[in-house]
């Protein structure tokens, strides 16, 4: 696919707004947020787990993941937490198929556990997670990272590590395209 | 989804669709400190038992509970169908009163049916729980549920259902879904203990036990239901009239442990209870790790969750 020019709308109506490029720089962004936030590489720190919430948080976990390896040396246990069946809206559409939910080995008593998501649009799904994580275990802390904040909250929620802040209108969808799923990376408004 | 009441003709997709569900519920709940979803928080579970039962009531019990759904018990003694009461009238009167879901077990064939047609401007979903000798397509979930973890799929799977065929609702329904999922069945009972029109059936009959069981992935015993044994062959004498003897019988069609080693290593044992041991299985073969019994019993707890799931946590249907 030929390199698009950001901010530029393509004729089937979808203007990029993070290039493959600008996605792996914000998950490194994102990474060293969190090592210096929690303080993961210190003697005293708290055990941190990546929680991703099916179905792109789970891969986005994993690379966050493998970036906070690399940059200070510590291997942070991940997961994925379906929020299926803690959802609110379950009655306003056709049966939701299941995703899968994987603790860490370990759990999640007592750790620092950061829900991992693509996008942060209404909180209703984080205000599903964590009433789901609350069903696992007791964590000593939850912080939510997400790649993507497009506004238009409905709940007091709010994320603790920001990828990018994206005003949007409520009418437009933002997707997060990532390798595992859609063969490229990116972030696009359609 | 809108009523659950028979396997015949069901939709393989929906049926996948189900046990996927099963196999995520199973996962998520493994090792969890609290055993109980919100999902259906608010809703109401109606189970009517016409028919003795132990597991299926408490099994459908307990999925109602985990998915946080209000669940009553009506049964025939103690209610007002001990005053005569119609099933059509305790029906209707239990959908006014706000049940979201009616799960029957009823010695009628078709009695699941009749409660959909009667129910059918209310909005209240049917389950059938097993109705005279037709179906009892949970039954028949969970089974395809256990094959599917043991044997890792169904598809071109050779599974053998033996014994007591003409009485029982698991086999049909287990006939139908397992051979819509890609399974090949092979039924296997005394010529009296078959129904009339199997011939018309998607499966191969055989009344030889020892002949089928080399080639099995997997063999499904069933109960010899002497309560239902009215009206055998005229003079043939014996209990129930479908064969000599109790004894006779388990020699031609029990599984004792010499048949279990005619079994490919792989092969799982399937039952779906009350089990009659020493008659259609003996003890040791249901108490050895190549028997499934009781998984059975635990995903069958999955999968009436996953059921009531696909009933009940969507948009309403107009149908």
């Amino acid at each position: 696919m030929a390199p698009r020019q950001r901010g530029a709308t393509d004729p089937a109506g979808e203007r990029e707004l993070l290039s493959a490029g600008d996605v792996a720089r914000t998950v490194a962004r994102m990474a060293h947020q969190i090592i210096e936030k929690t303080a993961l590489d210190a003697p005293s720190a708290p055990e941190v787990v990546l929680m991703g919430i099916p179905s792109r948080g789970a891969p986005l976990a994993r690379r966050l993941a493998v970036k906070i390896r690399e940059f200070s040396g510590v291997a942070v246990p991940t997961g994925t937490l379906d929020v299926t069946l803690y959802r609110d809206d379950l009655r306003r559409g056709p049966t939701r198929p299941l995703e899968t939910t994987e603790l860490p080995d370990g759990g999640v008593d007592d750790r620092l556990v950061v829900l991992v998501d693509d996008v942060l649009f209404s909180g209703r799904t984080i205000r599903a997670a964590l009433d789901a994580l609350r069903d696992h275990g007791r964590p000593r802390a939850v912080q939510l990272a997400v790649l993507v904040d497009r506004g238009h909250r409905e709940l007091p929620i709010r994320a603790d590590y920001v990828g990018k802040n994206v005003p949007t209108a409520r009418s437009e969808e933002v997707h997060v395209l990532l390798d595992e799923f859609d063969q490229r990376d990116g972030v696009v408004l359609r | 989804m809108k009523h659950l009441l028979s396997t015949e003709g069901i939709d393989p997709a929906a049926a996948t669709a189900i046990l996927d569900t099963a196999a995520g519920l199973k996962q998520s709940l493994e090792g969890r400190e609290v055993r109980k979803l919100p999902t259906l928080r608010g809703r109401t579970v109606i189970t009517m038992f016409y028919e003795n039962s132990t597991r299926t009531r408490v099994s459908f019990e307990i999925a109602g509970k985990w998915m946080s759904a209000d669940v009553v018990n009506v049964s025939s003694s103690g209610s007002s169908v001990g005053k005569g009461e119609s099933l059509r009238d305790t029906a209707l009167t239990l959908a006014a009163a706000g049940a979201d879901c009616v799960i029957v077990r009823h010695p009628a064939s078709g009695a699941a049916h009749r409660l959909a047609t009667w129910l059918k401007h209310t909005g209240t979903s049917v389950v059938n729980a097993g109705d005279g000798m037709h179906e009892h397509p949970t039954q028949a979930l969970l089974d395809a549920a256990t094959l599917r973890e043991r044997l890792g799929g169904l598809d071109g799977r050779r599974v053998a259902i033996v014994g007591d065929v003409l009485h029982s609702r698991v086999a049909r329904s287990n006939v139908h879904l397992l051979t819509a999922l890609g399974a090949e069945v092979t039924l296997v009972a005394p010529p009296t203990l078959l129904p009339t029109g199997v011939e018309n059936w998607p499966v191969t009959v055989s009344h030889e036990l020892d002949a089928e069981l080399p080639s099995q992935d997997a063999v499904m015993l069933l109960r010899v239901q002497a309560e239902r044994m009215y009206g055998g062959p005229a003079g043939a004498g014996g209990n129930g009239h479908f064969f000599p003897s109790a004894r006779e019988y388990s020699i031609a069609y029990g599984l004792n442990e010499n048949r279990l080693n005619l079994l490919p290593g792989h092969a799982v044992v399937l039952h779906p209870g009350p089990m009659l041991r020493g008659m259609e299985i003996a003890s040791t073969v249901a108490d050895s790790p190549r028997a499934a019994i009781t998984d059975q019993v635990r995903n069958g707890v999955h999968v009436r969750m996953a059921v009531l799931y696909h009933l009940l946590a969507h948009e309403e249907e107009t149908a």
